[in-house]
């Protein structure tokens, strides 16, 4: 498993990263956390819909979007809020998203993600499709796709590997290997003795690395990109993390897992130890970090607001998206929608 | 113009979509090498090489949502799944991705593609390989579904599946591919999704059906003309959307509807239009409408067939019973 900062902070060899760019990742991840907070808290008070929580997988997420180019696809499920922002997609849509709106599916033209799945698994074969539209069409883009240990269970976890390498199509597979689906442990998912282990029996290289280890892993990822976008084709990077709350906000942890563990798993906190790093190296203060927190409050409060001040659709609305024209029986349909609501 | 088998108009429409728009792609299971089962897609790889006409893994979800892709990310596939029993495997796909994208992202992410799924029995195939299931898909918001019966249809209205903005299911009857031949026009032509096709006019009672069932159906309507009753029939063509009012405006003529298909009679696409004609004109009706349908029944293999699929005394007695009603 590849490793370049301990839980203590420790260097493991070189850094993949200057200390710039690793404040402007940190800071980050300070954002990421304080909109998973704010999603828990604000779901608690009914003000978003169920909210799927992914505190302790920031660096997972933010290391692996710092590794793509601003164009490159991403394809990701209901937990990757923070790899889908770092990619351009506003917090606001994200809430939006969670407050039960279609519109939070509706990324500004310029940012290449998809809304995120919703159902496990399904999405994989969508970025190996985004990606090899790429390469047909000759550009230099590439896509990554995230996804859970459970879906690699999926069928079409089996089609999105297999497909990718056969096509030789420049897509990374994310794996954010968080020990938990629901209530089943990692160990009951897959006899496999790791997730990178499969990407052998599809002929594309697997690697295994420390999911809450920012510089591994954009170190990893960076390195499966680089060779998705010269033509080496797909990789599949399983990134250990662990998921340290509920599967989502209806769910209760504590009637299948030690808490234990769970405190366990905090002291590998992902920010903490690249807090740790930057201070030994003089790039941290107090005083710092008490400013970016608040940035991050302020923008996230901003976010909520914008989402929460979005006007609900208007009558028969819903029936606007289906088709690009609206053929006669949604015309009909939408009049009677309207008619019955007046 | 030339006379061509609906197995070849379609393969003339491919091979015109691939031409005219080099976004256009043909995705699927032995497509490209042998020109698939049915050898519709015969000679294209040779024509367009193997990154345009693409022989895939044998994986129908897959080949579903990798065009979904490819389709987002601006290239037009045209993916084809060999049999419809071979389609459901790929479900997941069709009901919770392509067909939802447009609303899920308020338009900011569409699926431009064609499935083309051959379907109907009448040949005598394996289990699996003679469903009908196009109500499926018909009740699955987001998509087109329309089925040709005739060669001239079948070019059209893929060439206009491959323009759509939208996803498009494209049924093809088995049993039509090389049964009827007509004159198809070269190049580019489109037949308009969403119109019905009033075939033959009469005032006596409406025949509607769509697939290879016009066949039994044009057959009925020739037997019913020499008894002196004339029929009025139309293909249904475009089942998404449906045109209703082609329908309606013909049953409002007649007062007698008789509607066939070979799908399973429970919550088939001829219920949702016996209820449009009970909507919309059940004052103008002169007997119940009637279903000459398959039955409830899985499809039956081979020397069971004649049981199952509507035949043109099945039809021409329904007639009747609408006509001394």
């Amino acid at each position: 498993m590849r490793q370049r900062l301990t839980p203590s902070g420790g260097l493991q060899g070189e850094a993949p990263i200057d200390l710039q760019l690793t404040r402007r990742l940190y800071r980050a991840m300070v954002f990421a956390r304080t909109y998973d907070r704010k999603g828990m808290a604000l779901q608690k008070q009914g003000r978003l819909a169920t909210y799927a929580p992914f505190e302790g997988q920031e660096a997972a997420q933010i290391g692996a979007a710092a590794a793509l180019d601003p164009n490159d696809w991403v394809v990701a499920t209901y937990r990757d809020a923070a790899l889908m922002w770092a990619q351009g997609y506003p917090w606001e849509l994200l809430f939006a998203g969670r407050t039960g709106d279609e519109r939070g599916g509706s990324p500004p033209e310029h940012v290449p993600v998809l809304p995120p799945s919703i159902t496990v698994g399904g999405h994989m074969v969508h970025a190996v499709g985004l990606a090899w539209a790429e390469k047909l069409q000759g550009t230099s883009r590439i896509a990554l796709t995230s996804f859970g240990d459970g879906a690699t269970s999926e069928g079409d976890f089996h089609e999105a590997m297999n497909f990718a390498a056969v096509f030789e199509v420049p897509c990374v597979f994310l794996c954010q290997n968080n020990g938990w689906a629901i209530s089943l442990p990692r160990e009951r998912q897959t006899k496999s003795a790791t997730i990178a282990d499969k990407a052998v029996a599809y002929g594309m290289p697997g690697v295994q690395v420390d999911g809450n280890d920012l510089f591994a892993v954009y170190e990893v990822v960076k390195e499966a990109a680089d060779r998705a976008r010269s033509g080496g084709g797909p990789t599949l990077v399983e990134a250990v993390t662990y998921r340290r709350g509920p599967h989502t906000t209806s769910d209760d942890p504590s009637r299948y897992r030690d808490q234990a563990e769970v405190e366990e798993w905090a002291r590998r906190d992902p920010l903490e130890r690249v807090r740790i790093y930057l201070a030994e190296n003089g790039a941290w203060d107090a005083e710092w970090q008490a400013a970016i927190e608040a940035e991050a409050q302020a923008e996230i409060d901003r976010a909520i607001e914008l989402a929460e001040r979005m006007p609900p659709l208007g009558p028969g609305e819903i029936l606007d998206a289906m088709f690009e024209t609206p053929p006669p029986h949604l015309e009909a349909q939408r009049r009677e929608l309207v008619e019955g609501l007046q | 113009m030339r006379v061509l088998t609906m197995a070849k108009a379609i393969n003339d429409a491919l091979d015109v979509g691939l031409e005219k728009d080099s976004h256009v792609l043909i995705m699927g299971e032995d497509v490209g090498r042998t020109g698939g089962v049915f050898r519709i897609t015969d000679g294209l790889q040779e024509k367009y090489g193997e990154e345009r006409v693409i022989d895939t893994p044998v994986a129908e979800s897959g080949i579903v949502g990798v065009a979904f892709g490819l389709a987002v990310a601006g290239m037009r596939p045209v993916a084809e799944l060999q049999f419809m029993g071979f389609s459901y495997p790929a479900f997941d796909q069709v009901i919770n991705h392509v067909s939802r994208i447009r609303n899920r992202s308020r338009h900011r992410f569409t699926a431009p593609m064609v499935i083309r799924i051959p379907y109907g029995g009448g040949i005598g195939a394996a289990e699996h390989h003679s469903e009908s299931a196009e109500a499926i898909y018909a009740h699955t918001p987001g998509l087109k579904v329309v089925v040709p019966s005739t060669p001239y249809d079948a070019k059209g209205l893929l060439l206009a599946a491959i323009a759509d903005p939208d996803p498009v299911v494209f049924c093809e009857p088995i049993r039509l591919y090389r049964a009827v031949k007509e004159d198809v026009p070269e190049g580019w032509y489109e037949v308009p999704i969403g119109q019905a096709r009033v075939e033959r006019e009469g005032s006596d009672v409406t025949l509607l059906s769509w697939g290879a069932m016009m066949l039994e159906t044009r057959k009925a309507a020739d037997r019913l003309a020499e008894e002196g009753v004339a029929s009025e029939v139309i293909d249904v063509r475009s089942l998404v959307p449906f045109d209703a009012a082609t329908v309606v405006a013909s049953v409002e003529k007649t007062g007698r509807a008789v509607i066939v298909h070979e799908a399973p009679r429970t919550a088939g696409f001829g219920a949702e239009i016996a209820a449009t004609i009970a909507e919309h004109c059940l004052y103008s009706l002169e007997a119940p409408v009637r279903r000459v349908t398959g039955w409830d029944s899985v499809f039956p293999l081979k020397r069971s067939e004649h049981q199952y699929l509507p035949s043109v005394e099945r039809i021409v007695a329904a007639a009747h019973q609408t006509l001394e009603a």
